[in-house]
């Protein structure tokens, strides 16, 4: 899990020794320029891999807003090295998914007032799409949606950050903290579960009269 | 299940990446400006949630202070604005900052009654801390009411400095007392006068012809001469000899 640095004030005397000051850290004005380069970069893989976590557009908005904003209490603290070998969509896609799981245990411990009828709470979904509707991509979109909410957790996460994040095995084995055979395991069996819900299975689905859920 | 299945498969979950929305950077970044009022120009800092900051300029070296200040106390990026919300510079320069958007979510409740109560204390006008400990049903609070509006992000709009101690004290302010005695000799307090009533024992004014106790310095007793004005120690008093409270200043505390 990444620490949020306290910032660091500049001190205005300068360094005393190079050995025992460490080194200051960049300006704010330049970490408010970098912090909105990435933002601008990485504000809709941010948003999408919060959305597609939380399967709730509101819940979506406070989690990608609280990632960015913890971004940047971090970011006040480097120092040029850091900022240079700083891997931002890992360091990004870090944060977002521990304040996720931390969301999350955070609200599994308190009294349970939202249960299963969390998924009736979010946006709409079509599971039962009508025989004759016609099956549009936006309409595999929707039950891809559901079913990526429904799978367990870690799965999510790294069919999540796999390919909605557009995160390679190793980037995702760092942020998961756990080998990328692991991550590539997770993915297989995450896929898996996805398939009833993929391209022309609805249609297939309709012509088998087979129901989805 | 083939592999083209899974491509295709694949291939759906991106269209599931979706646009931020265009709102997203506005929750993050806040804004600031200069603005000027009639005793003391301020620095301003807002977003889209209302206004989280505001310092008095003099208690500053100059921008690079307030900026540096705000981005270590709140942890956000903050860029110059071409100027403040609309009716800072109009609350400023009437002194009523009741119609403005703050941004008070750092706070804790008791905090924010605190200075949503502050909020309502008119230009021209003291309260001692215990009005308004005892106007958020806290009447034991006094001390934990003067460290809420020592802590209060948004100074001179929300007036903490309309906020005196019971005993004839000017009381303690975040950007020292001078400035807090600068702000009201600007809105025409006489604090030399209300301190020196307050220390007679004449914690209330009542109006004998009204037969209406007020807080000492509310505007209603502005057209009442100095023959028909009454001091009460006490509410209780003043109720004894048939004055009701003031609907408008609300005298409660000590």
């Amino acid at each position: 899990m990444y620490a949020v640095a306290t910032p660091t004030a500049h001190s205005p005397e300068g360094p005393l020794s190079a050995s025992t000051v460490p080194p200051p850290a960049v300006p704010a004005s330049e970490t408010d320029a970098v912090f909105m380069a990435l933002f601008e970069v990485h504000r809709d893989r941010v948003f999408s891999t919060a959305l597609r976590l939380t399967g709730r557009r509101h819940d979506a908005e406070d989690l990608a807003a609280e990632a960015f904003l913890r971004a940047y209490r971090s970011l006040s603290g480097f120092d040029h090295e850091r900022l240079e070998t700083l891997q931002p969509r890992a360091w990004l896609t870090a944060i977002v998914v521990n304040q996720w799981r931390n969301q999350r245990r955070t609200a599994s411990r308190r009294p349970v007032t939202v249960s299963s009828d969390a998924v009736a709470d979010a946006d709409p979904v079509d599971a039962l799409p009508g025989v004759e509707r016609r099956v549009e991509i936006h309409d595999d979109g929707d039950r891809l949606a559901a079913l990526l909410i429904e799978l367990p957790e870690r799965q999510r996460i790294a069919v999540v950050l796999r390919y909605i994040g557009d995160l390679p095995v190793g980037e995702i084995a760092e942020v998961m903290g756990c080998p990328t055979g692991t991550v590539k395991s997770l993915i297989s069996r995450g896929l898996a579960r996805l398939r009833p819900a993929g391209p022309g299975a609805g249609i297939r689905e309709a012509t088998d009269g087979g129901g989805l859920r | 299940m083939t592999a083209t299945d899974d491509r295709r498969l694949i291939s759906a979950l991106s269209v599931l990446s979706v646009p931020a929305p265009p709102d997203l950077a506005e929750r993050i970044v806040a804004h600031w400006a200069y603005v000027e009022g009639p005793t003391v120009d301020v620095y301003v800092a807002f977003s889209s949630a209302g206004i989280s900051s505001v310092v008095p300029a003099p208690s500053v070296s100059g921008d690079d202070e307030f900026t540096a200040a705000f981005r270590r106390r709140f942890g956000r990026p903050l860029f110059g604005a071409d100027g403040p919300p609309d009716g800072v510079g109009e609350a400023l320069r009437t002194g009523s900052a009741l119609d403005l958007p703050f941004d008070l979510s750092g706070r804790t409740h008791f905090e924010q009654d605190v200075l949503g109560t502050a909020l309502e204390i008119p230009p021209g006008e003291v309260r001692p801390y215990s009005w308004i400990a005892h106007r958020i049903n806290r009447p034991r609070a006094v001390r934990a009411v003067g460290t809420a509006l020592g802590h209060n992000p948004v100074p001179v709009l929300i007036p903490c400095h309309r906020v005196i101690r019971s005993d004839g004290d000017m009381g303690q302010y975040g950007f020292g007392r001078e400035m807090k005695r600068r702000l009201l000799d600007g809105e025409g307090v006489d604090v030399d006068r209300v301190f020196s009533m307050v220390r007679q024992g004449a914690n209330y004014v009542g109006d004998d012809l009204g037969r209406v106790v007020c807080m000492p310095t509310c505007h209603r007793l502005l057209p009442v001469d100095g023959e028909h004005r009454r001091g009460f120690r006490s509410l209780a008093q003043a109720a004894a000899e048939g004055y009701r409270p003031c609907p408008s200043c609300r005298p409660s505390g000590r």
